[in-house]
């Protein structure tokens, strides 16, 4: 079992497989289940994430109106312009965002690591699925290599905004979907950590501050930064690019942040963006009460 | 380690916000009802902390009644589960509580019906994942990684070897297993981690072994 993502990359290397096989290696060891059965799971899981990036793309609104309407907004703007940041990164910054505003609307998602941050993995697969051409097989296979980065991070400090804040969920989440970026467009499994590497140091020390402590503003948008930051990750990767610091170690400081933050910063809707004239303002509105 | 399956990271399915405030509230509300061993007619909610600041936002009161009717963390009820609590005659009462507790996500639910009630502390832990740390005054620590059966027993000489024997019989391995009284002689809980998820038959017969008072399991 690896613990680590030295360990993950070192068992990937010697046996010379994919960090994906690593992962689903693992999964029948403990679970006791088949290959097929695993697969067959996930693939479950990959069918929800279809789904809601097409209901999001439909439109959809949050009970209180705060999002909504913005995925489609990007696809629009796609379609008439060619897009500053490229086609890829805007298509997969309107799927995570619509992913996102799915969940606030109370509509059905998968967890990536959580749902505050469900946008990023699905966001950038697929829309990277557009220009690599996976098989559906390679699709459920990004999920396996995001996963594998996830349970560490899991396991070595948190996935949770009340736990260590935003670099704890979309930092988590934009870091795997790095990571699964560069398995599918063929980069080797170190690459995957640099990537991994790369887009959490890019956010760190970010905190969760939401609007009424509703899971719409900012982590709609969040989802938009760190699905982008993703694809920038991987190809930075792909270059060849590699992180100063190692991956494990970014995990690690990650963790003391996260403990060195007040529990205002941590999804109490105390601070932050929260504590702004604007959010004290629109808590009021929805739930009728001052601060 | 807290989490051992891909699935914990990539999933669960769910209905939205969020997974420690929504879909892990649900499971800590299911939990609380497996372990009560049916639906209850009333629940008093303590919140704490980020649960106790954002509940509302984060449909943790409707998730919880949810968990409580036995929803799980996708069914489409969820939302409305506030009101399908009220249809079926389960009175909630959430209470904001500022005590100081150990981890941010913290439940403290005390369920009953006329004539029993049972008291938990669940917490959820990031992606959905919970643990539920205490019951009924008893401290937990259970890795949540292996099936678990929870009983409630006299503190009396026999009771421990009837369960094992039951267990044995039907070639159940025992992984890890603790024992706490309140008092000499008075409520006992027994706490056995199991290799595999154990039948509902076999909960029946553990019910009819010597001095136990309920008995509850919890799948990994």
């Amino acid at each position: 079992m690896f613990r680590t993502v030295a360990e993950l990359v070192e068992i990937a290397e010697k046996e010379n497989i994919l960090i994906s096989e690593v992962m689903i290696r693992q999964e029948i060891d403990m679970k006791d289940k088949s290959r097929e059965e695993i697969f067959s799971e996930m693939e479950k899981n990959l069918d929800v994430m279809e789904q809601a990036v097409e209901d999001s793309l439909k439109g959809v609104e949050s009970v209180t109106g705060l999002t909504g309407g913005d995925a489609v907004k990007v696809q629009e703007y796609m379609k008439e312009n060619n897009p500053l940041s490229g086609q890829v990164v805007m298509d997969a910054v309107s799927k995570a965002m619509g992913t996102n505003e799915v969940n606030a609307a109370m509509g059905t998602i998968c967890a990536t690591p959580t749902a505050g941050s469900a946008g990023c993995v699905p966001g950038t697969l697929f829309a990277v699925k557009n220009q690599l051409n996976p098989t559906r097989e390679q699709m459920i296979r990004y999920l396996f290599t995001s996963g594998a980065f996830g349970f560490v991070v899991a396991n070595n400090s948190f996935i949770s905004g009340a736990a260590g804040g935003c670099q704890a969920e979309v930092g988590s989440a934009g870091a795997m979907a790095s990571a699964a970026i560069v398995e599918m467009a063929g980069g080797t499994p170190q690459q995957s950590a640099d990537a991994f590497a790369m887009t959490l140091k890019n956010m760190l020390g970010l905190v969760c501050d939401p609007v009424a402590g509703l899971v719409e503003v900012p982590c709609v948008k969040r989802n938009a930064g760190g699905s982008s930051l993703a694809i920038v990750s991987a190809d930075l990767a792909l270059a060849g690019v590699t992180s100063t610091i190692p991956c494990d170690e970014v995990i690690g400081a990650m963790y003391r942040i996260g403990k060195q933050m007040p529990s205002s910063l941590r999804e109490t809707g105390e601070g932050g963006l929260a504590d702004t004239p604007t959010g004290r303002l629109l808590k009021e509105k929805i739930f009728g009460t001052s601060v | 380690m807290k989490y051992n399956s891909v699935f914990d990271i990539i999933g669960p399915v769910m209905i939205g916000p969020s997974s420690s405030h929504t879909a892990g509230a649900a499971r800590i509300g299911k939990a609380a009802r497996n372990l009560f061993g049916k639906e209850p007619t009333w629940a008093r909610i303590h919140l704490y902390e980020s649960f106790a600041k954002t509940y509302q936002g984060h449909g943790t009161d409707f998730a919880l009644a949810g968990g409580l009717l036995g929803f799980d963390t996708d069914d489409p009820r969820m939302n409305k589960a506030l009101d399908i609590a009220k249809e079926r005659n389960l009175e909630i009462e959430f209470i904001e509580d500022s005590a100081g507790v150990s981890h941010p996500n913290t439940a403290r639910l005390i369920i009953g019906n006329d004539t029993e009630q049972i008291e938990l502390v669940g917490i959820s832990i990031g992606g959905g994942k919970i643990e539920i740390t205490e019951l009924n005054g008893f401290e937990l620590r259970l890795s949540g990684n292996h099936p678990a059966i929870l009983i409630m027993h006299n503190d009396r000489f026999g009771a421990i070897a009837s369960v094992t024997e039951i267990l044995a019989k039907y070639q159940i391995n025992i992984g890890h297993m603790e024992v706490n009284r309140k008092d000499v002689g008075k409520e006992a809980l027994m706490v056995i981690e199991v290799d595999q998820n154990v039948d509902d038959s076999v909960l029946k017969e553990l019910e009819g072994a010597d001095h136990i008072e309920q008995i509850a399991k919890i799948s990994s």
